[in-house]
């Protein structure tokens, strides 16, 4: 080759065998090495976590743990009680959410994808939604205590499920608006037009055709907002606050609750070892619901019903 | 089809109910978008309002004074903020390499694709794990574990300011590692994502002119994905900030100031949980006006993120 | 075959496959593939699609390397090396055998680093300038990117960023430049611009290239290998490639002993 003397390269690359101590094969081997440690230690932790919640949560499961009250901290040394109106509290506070969340996040995520022109208002309201994803989950607490709870707004009730469903509400509106917005946008315009092509209305189309083909993804987005909501603990703590009873008639809604995050929070914090083998049996409870909602989450993302197959074929095209 | 089937067809002629239906779903829907920005502004609104006696009473001077005092009635804020921003910050720049490590694993062919899909899948439920549980998990099990390693850095290091006190349980560096812990299952699955979108040509193009694995990796790859892994960060780092349980079970909750990381805090969301549900009015508006302060920061890494993101990514 | 190999014996040899087989996981996509690439000579591969072509250029240089489950049985030799010894480094033997794409892939960098990225980690210790314009000239592209060194690659035309490409391969100084369908995705003018490129390449490189277009591998290479796909059930894609014949472009486009070469050429099939 004419240039290539004048071109400087180093000799050494004239060779094609492996060499070990060449500098760039000791630096891509040593930052391989070094990416397995970062690897294990950020499993390691993680998997510690669920081991102790295993071992410590499910070594004193017992039937009547789940289906008897707690006793206040202090009473009885030897017996905390049980997590049983904690589980339904949990159930009913995150039903209340979901209730009040769903239609209005599934609302807005059809008005984001299927109405919206992209003008100034459907902006804002994107990025609105992203703002409010990004608000602490204990302002939506403060807030909800300063228009509900402190103002007695519902019959005079203070603390109360109801309270706790809202503040919890205010965490899953975005989930929902962005998993059906996106979700929607997934459609295939083709299959607007030939709804639309065949004199079906707006509403029509949106409920029959575009609605169902993007309900997976729209339901995966739901199941993992009530998720983190049931996880949540912050904004319970002062709007649904916590009880030692039974949530057991219709009218307890707006009467403070039990919560299985909020019960976690309280029993850790006791100096008394049986509330806090309490919060380990309470925490094993709440991460199983929460595990298992994730899996059912997973699949059903991962599964395609017919709609969703027409829609690939097109999208192929 | 003779022109008399056209009588078949009852609904050629809309019916004004159906296109009342059709309207009516689309002032629904523009509605429902509406009550983003309904329950948004009215968040920032309430906070304001109820801060606003505390506004007035202490001005911007609140952001600067460390006593925090309900039985003399003086509040200022800079421990909570402090902590806050010191906590947040500091695991971030623990679990970034980490996060970005791990990632980086994942979507390399250095280990088999099962193995790689195992892993991604367990940090993504691990992701799922409520706060609270991670709180309990730091008070018995993290917190006396690290305890003797805490004790001996301030035996070497106490010189330093930050690490000047002796531990004694609780404090700003368990809820470091709590948080930290907390954040790096955000970090690894939007990296991860961020490099899986790296076009395979570009991968191709570095090893074909014969690069090494890390440097296309350092050199391509990452300048890439650079957008949505600054992205995952700062969404963490506002994850970050705006926790509240696992903190303030195990900071200490002290209101009382100190430069030391291994001395007991608080952040504004740990006061927030502490305090708000029994406090009287000059302390509410106290507290609202740091939780305004908290809203204020974390809607500023909110905005920088969206920015960010749009200013960094590369055409490719 | 064997006939059609003594012939090449009076080229020196660059590179030499010797019966290779390629398979992902348990499917074999060409097998049994014996040929040689003369130096200083451009060879084109040519076939109907699914014959295999392309995944024999990308194991010329390792590339198949990156696809995880892809092997090769037999033997490439590079100058008397076997490349997929075990003590072979995959990154030396890219450093030496250059590759340019199907689809332009430029570096998501300014047009100068594109060219000097490649050139540093291979250890240049010229003068950098230099060696930018000279790489960008011979890939007959310097005038169009002179004014822009600055900007992105991704400025460019379709055509330019090919070249481009060509040129960062060509800054690397490889001995062997693979190219994959390089015009494929490209205009008819921008594609004549690169065969002319070729031209001027061919007095330092040893080059192969795959293309689908017949006209193209007539007006560019000194030799032709082409492939074939014979149906067989159970692999995907149904089909496993072969080589059906290697000679001089100009015998196997004007006297080819196989007949199913005289139909392809001749537009039959394919």
């Amino acid at each position: 080759m004419e240039n290539r003397a004048a071109l400087k390269y180093k000799p050494s690359r004239r060779n094609l065998k492996y060499n070990n101590l060449l500098k760039r094969n000791f630096f891509n081997r040593s930052l391989t090495i070094l990416s397995y440690i970062f690897s294990i230690i950020v499993l390691l932790p993680l998997f510690c976590i669920i081991f102790y919640v295993f071992v410590k949560g499910f070594g004193q499961l017992n039937f009547s743990l789940l289906t008897q009250l707690p006793e206040p901290p202090g009473d009885d040394l030897s017996n905390a009680g049980g997590i049983g109106n904690a589980i339904i509290g949990t159930f009913i506070v995150t039903s209340i959410a979901t209730i009040i969340s769903v239609p209005i996040g599934v609302g807005g995520g059809i008005y984001l994808a299927e109405y919206s022109t992209g003008g100034i208002y459907s902006r804002f309201i994107r990025f609105g939604t992203n703002v409010l994803s990004g608000v602490p989950s204990i302002i939506a607490g403060v807030f909800v205590y300063g228009i509900i709870v402190s103002t007695k707004i519902f019959f005079g009730a203070t603390f109360s499920a109801l309270a706790g469903g809202i503040a919890l509400s205010i965490l899953m509106l975005p989930t929902v608006i962005k998993t059906t917005d996106e979700g929607l946008k997934l459609v295939s315009d083709d299959l607007r037009r030939g709804a639309l092509s065949v004199g079906a209305s707006k509403f029509t189309t949106i409920t029959r055709i575009t609605l169902p083909t993007a309900i997976n993804p729209i339901a995966t987005g739901i199941l993992l907002a009530i998720a983190r909501a049931a996880g949540e603990t912050a904004p319970l703590i002062f709007t649904a606050l916590f009880s030692f009873y039974w949530s057991d008639n219709p009218e307890t809604i707006l009467e403070p609750i039990a919560t299985l995050s909020v019960l976690i929070y309280n029993f850790a914090l006791e100096p008394y070892e049986a509330q806090n083998q309490l919060a380990w049996s309470a925490s094993f409870i709440l991460v199983m619901i929460l595990l298992m909602l994730n899996i059912v989450a997973r699949v059903l993302s991962n599964t395609k019903n017919d709609f969703n197959s027409i829609n690939k074929d097109t999208n192929k095209k | 089809m003779s022109d008399g089937d056209l009588n078949k067809f009852i609904k050629r002629n809309r019916s004004s109910s159906e296109r009342l239906l059709d309207k009516s779903l689309q002032q629904l829907a523009s509605m429902m978008a509406a009550m983003v920005a309904i329950v948004l502004i009215s968040i920032f609104f309430v906070v304001f309002t109820g801060a606003l006696d505390s506004i007035g009473r202490y001005g911007l001077k609140f952001l600067v004074i460390s006593e925090w005092n309900p039985v003399i009635d003086e509040y200022g804020a800079f421990t909570a903020i402090y902590g806050t921003v010191v906590t947040s910050l500091a695991s971030i720049v623990i679990a970034l390499p980490l996060g970005v490590g791990t990632a980086i694993l994942l979507t390399e062919d250095i280990l088999p694709k099962t193995i790689r899909e195992i892993i991604g899948l367990l940090v993504e439920l691990l992701a799922a794990i409520p706060s609270v549980v991670l709180g309990l998990w730091a008070i018995f099990v993290m917190e006396p574990f690290l305890r003797p390693f805490l004790i001996l850095l301030n035996k070497n290091f106490g010189w330093v300011p930050f690490l000047s006190t002796e531990p004694i349980g609780p404090g700003m560096a368990p809820a470091i590692l709590i948080l930290t812990i907390m954040i790096l299952p955000i970090i690894t699955a939007i990296s991860r994502d961020s490099l899986n979108q790296v076009p395979h040509k570009l991968r191709e193009a570095a090893y074909g002119i014969g690069a090494t694995r890390w440097t296309s990796i350092f050199n391509i790859l990452l300048p890439a994905a650079i957008s949505g892994i600054t992205g995952g960060v700062l969404l963490a780092l506002g994850r970050a900030l705006g926790e509240t349980m696992a903190v303030t079970m195990i900071i200490g909750n002290s209101l009382n100031f100190n430069w030391s990381l291994l001395a007991p805090g608080n952040t504004i969301s740990a006061m927030l949980a502490n305090q708000f549900g029994e406090a009287d009015s000059s302390q509410v508006s106290s507290l609202m006006y740091a939780a305004f302060v908290l809203m204020l920061i974390t809607l500023f890494v909110n905005i920088l993120a969206q920015w960010l993101v749009k200013r960094l990514s590369l055409k490719y | 075959m064997n006939n059609a190999l003594k012939k090449f014996n009076d080229q020196e040899i660059s590179l030499s496959l010797e019966n290779i087989t390629i398979s992902y996981g348990k499917y074999e996509a060409v097998k049994n593939v014996y040929f040689q690439i003369p130096k200083n000579k451009i060879t084109a591969l040519i076939g109907p699609s699914g014959c295999g072509k392309s995944t024999v250029l990308r194991a010329l240089n390792r590339m198949n390397d990156l696809i995880p489950e892809c092997n090769l049985k037999g033997r490439v030799l590079f100058e008397g090396t076997d490349l997929y010894h075990s003590d072979i480094d995959p990154v030396e033997v890219r450093r030496r055998i250059g590759m340019v794409f199907q689809q332009p892939n430029p570096f998501p960098k300014s047009i100068y680093e594109n060219i000097a990225f490649g050139a540093r980690i291979n250890g240049f210790t010229g003068k950098m300038d230099e060696l930018v314009e000279d790489s960008l000239r011979r890939a007959a592209v310097w005038d169009e990117c002179k004014d822009k060194l600055k900007s992105s690659g991704y400025s460019l035309s379709g055509g330019q960023q090919q070249r481009l490409c060509i040129a960062r391969t060509i800054a690397i100084r490889p001995e062997v430049i693979l190219m994959d369908e390089p015009c494929s995705a490209l205009d008819p003018i921008s594609t004549l611009k690169i065969e002319e490129t070729l031209h001027e390449l061919k007095k330092s490189f040893t080059i192969v290239i795959v293309t689908h277009n017949m006209q193209q591998a007539l007006r560019v290479s000194d030799y032709t290998a082409f492939f074939n796909a014979e149906r067989k059930e159970g692999v995907p894609g149904g089909k496993i490639g072969y080589l059906v014949e290697h000679n001089l472009t100009d015998k196997i486009f004007n006297a080819p002993k196989e007949k199913s070469t005289k139909d392809y050429v001749t537009g039959k099939f394919g």
